[in-house]
């Protein structure tokens, strides 16, 4: 685990879009640019994918885009604050929070493992409200680093 | 409360865990208890068989097919799918305590009580076990679909054509003018068979009488028999999908119908099952570059699991295995008189032994499987599982007689137990009977053996042949001699529910006993 789930470079904290794909392309573009993901078509081609099975917006003003794919090097977490809000198709509108989940296609154990300990703290509110009050990009990406931890 | 779930989701990555962690911290916040096997993309530990035991019910919040769902047999559970976890798991875990509610009594609760002893100890034994009770269980729709269409083509035809009806149905489909009933049949439905043609499908779909009982005698047999085809690339298929998940099914599937073209029937299709599976297992498991890591699912490893084990199938495998599998029908078919009875007083004290434990399993499986070797309800295969089913109903049915003829012997929770066991013992659900043998294994299990042994042994002796693996009562008229399968079922049935009485006379006192049986009543669950 030598490369940190998030950065501050993996954070925007005043995400504008206009939709939910225009947000998750500027959180796989941060992706590409810390060189976490190779190909940001063909990454967000698999989210979109993943998107059309079943949107992954959650009650509480989250939106949850995510996927396994084979143009992502190292687990990652992108986080966007959109304090317009970003529909993402959860059942009580749109969302402020969004986290980009990025997963290698053939990620072994340990790389998942820190994915299911991210999805366990996501359910949590105070998680979730810590992220959207910290001051800055390296607060949030602190707290994730800091509460993230596998089991 | 406790309860266990399963969780998962198409990506396996973060629905499986938030599902997860939602239901363990609604159940805490609601003064319940929850442990969630995650099955997700990093892998998933199952869940101690300890806590499956204590725990009151299940909840499913999967996404897709739960794994070892077998594990929770017979208790009360929900099916909510992952993201109803997710986004409300309050009202899931509330559902979960209103379903354990509603279903707190009688059998299942005995039964999941009883059911994780067996997955305590995993040995070598008990995981073969389990891969051949996967294989067998996903096997049993097709055999009972395929099974009971063939049995009611077989009824139909008896109507169409008389007395011969059910060899007549069998005979249409390739048939020619040589055979006089074809050609009657040819004559009456416009089909010209002159010059030695012979019915084919497609002929017979165009000549198909809608309101003629032969036409959908042989249609309904036909698309039995196409069911039935399933069963041994079933078999193996699924026994394969039970050691290596679903790289194992393609090359099980194709391993087992090369089993049975090549005529191993199903003891080939469980040899090229385990084949199949241990051979994808071992191949998921290489270390490959990361770039072929992304075909290896697709391409690989169906390529070269199903390559490798089709040709053994096809040389390996095959002949000797037809051997054995002929060998077998040899024997059954040459059984006769004394030997044919003996074997159906054995299968029928297992069946009455464990009540849905191994030993019963054993014995069904031999039925079930068997008929892949069976074409008419007469044949030899299928009157052991003739022979098999009516033993398997016998216990219940005893039960609830005993507790008719001699309430004062029985609880108030037993007595409430054989109401319900009547209809459990109809329809062939040997669990039914559990309740009264968990509570008093020494004087009811030899009772329900002696029973089972004497359906088992007239049953076989009277010839009585279901192509149908369940049902019971049910499934009477397509028996052969109907009368006289239910005769031996009644005669066990009078036999064990006296000595069940005279057991329980000798000291009626149920409380004292102690469950001791209940180690060998392990696996009580019905995953047939």
């Amino acid at each position: 685990m030598a490369e940190p789930l998030i950065t501050p470079e993996l954070v925007a904290l005043d995400l504008v879009a206009a939709d939910r794909d225009a947000a998750t392309r500027a959180l796989i573009d941060l992706m590409v640019a810390a060189g976490r993901v190779t190909d940001a078509d063909g990454f967000h081609a698999d989210v979109r994918a993943r998107e059309a099975q079943m949107a992954t917006g959650m009650p509480g003003g989250i939106g949850l885009p995510h996927a396994r794919s084979e143009h992502v090097t190292v687990p990652s977490l992108a986080v966007g604050r959109v304090p317009g809000g970003v529909d993402f198709g959860a059942p009580d509108g749109p969302a402020t929070l969004v986290f980009l989940i990025a997963a290698p296609a053939g990620g072994d154990a340990d790389h998942l493992k820190i994915l299911a300990a991210l999805a366990r703290r996501l359910v949590h509110e105070s998680f979730r409200s810590s992220i959207l009050q910290a001051p800055g990009a390296g607060e949030v990406a602190d707290i994730v680093n800091r509460e993230v931890v596998p089991q | 409360m406790k309860f266990v779930a399963v969780s998962s989701c198409p990506t396996g990555i973060a629905h499986t865990y938030m599902a997860a962690e939602a239901l363990e911290q609604a159940a805490k916040a609601a003064g319940h208890e929850c442990t969630v096997e995650t099955q997700g993309a990093a892998g998933s530990t199952p869940l101690d068989p300890a806590v499956i035991a204590a725990a009151d019910g299940v909840i499913y919040a999967a996404d897709l097919e739960v794994q070892g769902k077998d594990r929770f047999a017979g208790k009360p559970s929900v099916d909510v799918g992952v993201k109803a976890a997710v986004h409300d798991p309050a009202k899931v875990i509330a559902q979960a305590v209103s379903a354990v509610e509603a279903k707190g009594s009688g059998a299942s609760k005995v039964a999941a009580a009883a059911a994780p002893v067996a997955t305590r100890h995993v040995g070598v034994g008990t995981r073969i076990r389990k891969y051949l009770m996967t294989g067998v269980s996903y096997m049993i729709p097709f055999v009972a679909g395929g099974g009971i269409l063939i049995a009611l083509g077989f009824l139909l035809g008896t109507a169409g054509w008389g007395k011969d009806g059910a060899i007549v149905v069998t005979k249409i489909i390739g048939g020619t003018a040589d055979n006089p009933s074809v050609a009657a049949y040819a004559a009456a439905h416009g089909i010209d068979l002159s010059n030695g043609a012979s019915i084919a499908l497609t002929t017979f779909a165009q000549h198909f009488g809608w309101f003629s009982a032969q036409s959908w005698a042989v249609a309904l047999f036909y698309v039995g028999g196409a069911a039935f085809g399933f069963l041994v690339p079933a078999l193996s298929g699924y026994i394969a999908f039970a050691i290596a998940d679903r790289p194992g099914i393609v090359p099980g599937f194709v391993g087992g119908t090369i089993a049975a073209a090549v005529g191993a029937g199903f003891l080939g299709g469980i040899v090229t099952g385990f084949l199949a599976g241990f051979l994808a297992l071992w191949i998921v498991r290489w270390k490959v570059p990361k770039g072929v890591r992304g075909v290896m699912p697709v391409v690989v490893i169906p390529l070269l699991a199903t390559l490798i084990t089709g040709v053994l199938a096809v040389i390996v495998i095959g002949p000797p295995m037809k051997a054995v599998n002929d060998g077998m029908k040899a024997w059954l078919t040459g059984m006769s008189g004394t030997s044919a009875v003996l074997l159906g007083i054995i299968v029928g004290l297992m069946m009455c032994f464990d009540l849905g434990g191994p030993l019963n399993k054993v014995a069904y499986t031999f039925a079930t499987a068997g008929l892949a070797n069976a074409v008419l309800s007469t044949d030899r295969p299928a009157v052991i599982m003739g022979a098999v089913m009516a033993a398997g109903m016998v216990p219940p049915l005893a039960a609830a007689l005993a507790t008719v003829v001699r309430p004062k012997l029985f609880s108030e929770s037993e007595r409430e137990s054989g109401k319900s066991a009547w209809l459990l013992g109809l329809s062939f659900i040997s669990e039914g009977a559990i309740p009264f043998a968990a509570g008093d294994p020494i004087r009811m299990i030899p009772s329900f053996m002696v029973g089972g042994a004497v359906t088992g042994g007239l049953a076989m002796a009277f010839n009585t042949g279901v192509l149908a693996p369940h049902g019971g009562f049910w499934v009477t008229p397509l028996v052969n001699q109907p009368f006289l399968f239910l005769l031996a079922i009644a005669a066990g049935m009078v036999v064990s529910g006296a000595l069940v009485i005279v057991a329980k006379s000798i000291r009626r006192n149920p409380d004292e006993e102690e469950v001791e049986g209940i180690e060998s009543l392990s696996a009580l669950t019905g995953s047939r």
